[in-house]
C-alpha cells in the first residue's frame, strides 16, 4: 500500500545586489540574518546525521563530492518548522514537511513571503538606495543554474530502479504544466537556435540517473539521505523542476508527481509508458511550444508530452478509484480534476492557460511586448521579461501582475511565516522553536537538542514524518510548562547515544 | 466549465489572482479578458522594467547552485 505522501519544496533564490558590491554568498548571508535578526533566538541547524554522499543504489561517494561551500553559521530554523539558509551562492528556503500539496504551496507562498520580508529588513539596514534582490527562478540565461528540489516520502521496500524507471516518464513530461518558461537556451541542440522554450531547467540535465546535483545533473537524483527511519523510508530528492510563481503550477507539480509515486509504490504504473533516450526528450519537449514533438515508449509507441499526461491522467484516476486511501492528505481528487482541466485547456488552446501555467503566462507578456514593439526575438528587454516575471520586489514582479490564479489566501499565508503544518512532525519543531528557542542549542529534520540547564544536552529524535503532529502533541504542549517538563514527558535521555522514539 | 470568482488579494498587493477552492473546477478564460488584461499590463510595463535592460540582463550573473 503505498505511503501517505509527506512532502516538501526547496527553493534556491537568485540573487542580485544594487548600491554597494558583495559576493552572492556575503549577499545571501545578510538577506538571512536580516530576517533572522527580526525573530527572537536565531536557531542553528544541526548537521549530525547528514549524509548527502549515499547513494539509493546502495553505495557511499563521499570521496567523489569537493567540499561543501555552505556556512553553517547562516543556517536559522523557523518557527514554522523551516530551514532559512545559505546554500552555495544562493538564499535558500525549505518547507517544512507537509502532508498535502495544497500545503506545500501554502508554504512556498510563505517562503516567498519570508524572502519580501528579509529584502525589506536589508533596505532598512543597508544605505540608502542599496538593496539586496531575490528572484524565484533557475537560471541567469548563461549557463548557470540553481534549482527548486521536491521530497516525496516513499517506502524503502519500493525498488529503486523500477521507481527510477517509472517516475522519469513524469519527469520528463510534466514540464507541459509546471515549466516556468525561458527566453532562449543555453545548450546547443541539433544547432537550433530557440528564442523560447517551456522549461527554465531542461538545458541543464545530461544524465537519466545519477547522485551529482551541480555538475551532469540527473533526471532522477539518488540521494539517499531520508531524514527519517532509513529501515521503512525514502526521501525521494526531485532535482528536474522549475520554481513555479504559479500556485496551480505547485499544486499540480507536487500532486501529479505524489500520485504517481502512489502509483509506482503499488507497482500500479503503466509500464508501457516507459520512454526512450529521456534525456534528448526532456530539452526537445521544452524546446517544442507548439506541443507537438512526439517521443518514443520502449513498446515502440509515439505519443505527444501532452498524450503521455493525459494517458497517466487516466491511470492515475483508474488507480483511485480502486485506492481507499488518499495519498495526498485529501488532494487526490481536486488534483485529478484540476490536471484534468489543465491538459484539456493544453490540448485545445495552450494561451487559455495564462492564468495558471507559468510557461504561457511568461510568454504572453514576452510576445505581447515583442510585438507592440516589434523587437528581435534575442532583444535583451525580452530577457528582462523573463527575468522579472521572478522578481521577488512587488514593484517589479511581473508574475504579481500575470493575473495568476491563486490557492491560498493571504491570511492563511500570513499564519504560515509562523505557524507549523498541524499534520506532521513540523508541528513539533515549530512549536519547541516557538516556545523555548533559547533553550534549543540546535534543530534539523529529525531531531532537535535541548539544553535543559543541567549537563548532558538532550536530543529528541523525530525519525516518524507524521508523528509530532498537533493531534499527538497538542495535549502535551498544553501540559508542560519547561523544556525539563517536555523531556522527563518524553523520556528523552542523553545526546549522542540512540534513543527509541519518544512516546508519543 | 464552472468558474467561480473569488475575493482578490488586498489592494497592497499588485497580484490580483482570484482564489481557486478546492471543490471548485477551474475553466479557461474568455479570450477578451485575457486579451483586455494583457493590453493594461502592456501599458504599465515600462514603469515595472529595469530601465536599462541590456545592462540588468548582462548584470544578472549567478552562481551554479544546488
Amino acid at each position: 500500500m503505498a505511503l501517505h505522501k509527506v512532502c516538501g519544496i526547496e527553493t534556491e533564490y537568485g540573487i542580485m545586489t544594487r548600491g554597494f558590491d558583495a559576493s552572492p554568498v556575503t549577499a545571501s548571508s545578510v538577506l538571512i540574518n536580516a530576517y533572522a535578526g527580526t525573530m527572537p533566538q536565531k536557531v542553528g541547524w544541526d548537521f549530525l546525521d547528514e549524509s548527502p554522499a549515499n547513494d539509493a543504489r546502495g553505495f557511499s561517494l563521499e570521496q567523489a563530492f569537493a567540499p561543501e561551500v555552505e556556512s553553517h553559521l547562516v543556517n536559522a530554523v523557523l518557527t514554522n518548522g523551516a530551514r532559512y539558509y545559505v546554500d552555495h551562492a544562493h538564499p535558500e528556503i525549505s518547507t517544512p514537511e507537509c502532508a498535502s500539496a495544497r500545503q506545500v504551496v501554502l508554504y512556498d507562498r510563505a517562503a516567498e513571503e519570508i524572502v519580501r520580508r528579509s529584502m525589506a529588513s536589508c533596505r532598512s539596514l543597508l544605505p540608502h538606495g542599496a538593496e539586496i534582490i531575490a528572484y524565484k527562478n533557475n537560471s541567469d540565461g548563461k549557463g548557470n543554474s540553481y534549482g527548486c528540489h521536491e521530497n516525496y516520502l516513499v517506502a524503502r521496500e519500493t525498488p529503486f530502479g523500477r521507481l527510477a524507471s517509472h517516475i522519469t516518464t513524469h519527469f520528463v513530461t510534466r514540464q507541459v504544466f509546471c515549466g516556468a518558461g525561458k527566453v532562449g537556451q543555453e545548450t546547443d541542440l541539433d544547432g537550433d537556435v530557440v528564442e523560447y522554450q517551456l522549461s527554465q531547467r531542461a538545458d541543464f540535465f545530461e544524465e537519466e540517473v545519477g547522485l551529482e546535483t551541480t555538475l551532469k545533473r540527473p533526471i532522477v537524483n539518488t540521494r539517499d539521505e531520508p531524514h527519517c527511519d532509513p529501515t521503512k523510508y525514502r526521501r525521494l530528492h526531485v532535482i528536474v523542476g522549475d520554481a513555479n510563481m504559479s500556485e496551480i503550477a505547485t499544486y499540480l507539480k507536487v500532486g501529479t508527481t505524489g500520485l504517481i509515486l502512489s502509483m509506482i509504490e503499488d507497482d500500479a504504473f503503466p509500464r508501457d509508458l516507459v520512454i526512450k533516450d529521456p534525456v534528448a526528450q526532456m530539452r526537445r519537449i521544452s524546446r517544442d511550444e507548439t506541443l507537438r514533438h512526439a517521443v518514443e515508449t520502449i513498446t515502440g509507441r509515439r505519443l505527444t508530452a501532452l498524450e503521455v499526461q493525459r494517458l497517466l491522467y487516466e491511470a492515475c484516476d483508474k488507480y483511485l478509484v480502486n485506492s481507499d486511501d488518499d495519498p495526498l492528505g485529501g488532494d487526490s481528487h481536486h488534483v485529478l480534476s484540476l490536471w484534468d482541466n489543465v491538459l484539456t485547456g493544453l490540448e485545445t488552446d495552450p494561451d487559455s492557460m495564462a492564468s495558471m501555467v507559468d510557461w504561457v503566462a511568461k510568454r504572453r507578456i514576452v510576445r505581447g511586448y515583442q510585438d507592440r514593439h516589434s523587437l528581435r526575438g534575442d532583444h535583451p528587454r525580452l530577457k528582462a521579461i523573463d527575468l522579472q516575471y521572478h522578481d521577488m520586489r512587488e514593484t517589479h514582479s511581473l508574475a504579481l501582475r500575470a493575473g495568476l490564479k491563486t490557492l491560498v489566501t493571504s491570511d492563511q499565508v500570513l499564519a504560515a511565516i509562523t505557524e507549523p503544518p498541524a499534520e506532521t512532525r513540523a508541528w513539533f519543531r515549530g512549536k519547541c522553536l516557538q516556545r523555548w528557542p533559547e533553550q534549543i542549542v540546535a534543530a534539523n529534520w529529525d531531531s532537535i537538542v535541548f539544553d535543559i540547564g543541567s549537563d548532558p544536552l538532550r536530543r529528541v529524535p523525530m525519525m516518524e514524518p507524521l508523528r509530532g503532529s498537533k493531534a499527538l502533541t497538542g495535549e502535551l504542549f498544553d501540559h508542560v510548562s519547561t523544556v525539563a517538563d517536555l523531556i522527563e514527558a518524553l523520556g528523552a535521555n542523553e545526546i549522542a547515544t540512540v534513543y527509541p522514539e519518544p512516546g508519543w | 466549465m464552472a468558474e467561480r470568482t473569488h475575493k482578490t488579494r488586498p489592494a497592497s498587493s499588485p497580484r490580483e489572482g482570484q482564489e481557486v477552492e478546492s471543490e471548485e473546477v477551474v475553466g479557461s478564460e474568455t479570450g477578451d479578458r485575457i486579451k483586455a488584461e494583457l493590453d493594461d499590463l502592456l501599458d504599465e510595463i515600462d514603469d515595472v522594467l529595469e530601465t536599462n535592460a541590456e545592462d540588468f540582463v548582462k548584470s544578472y550573473v549567478q552562481k551554479g547552485g544546488e
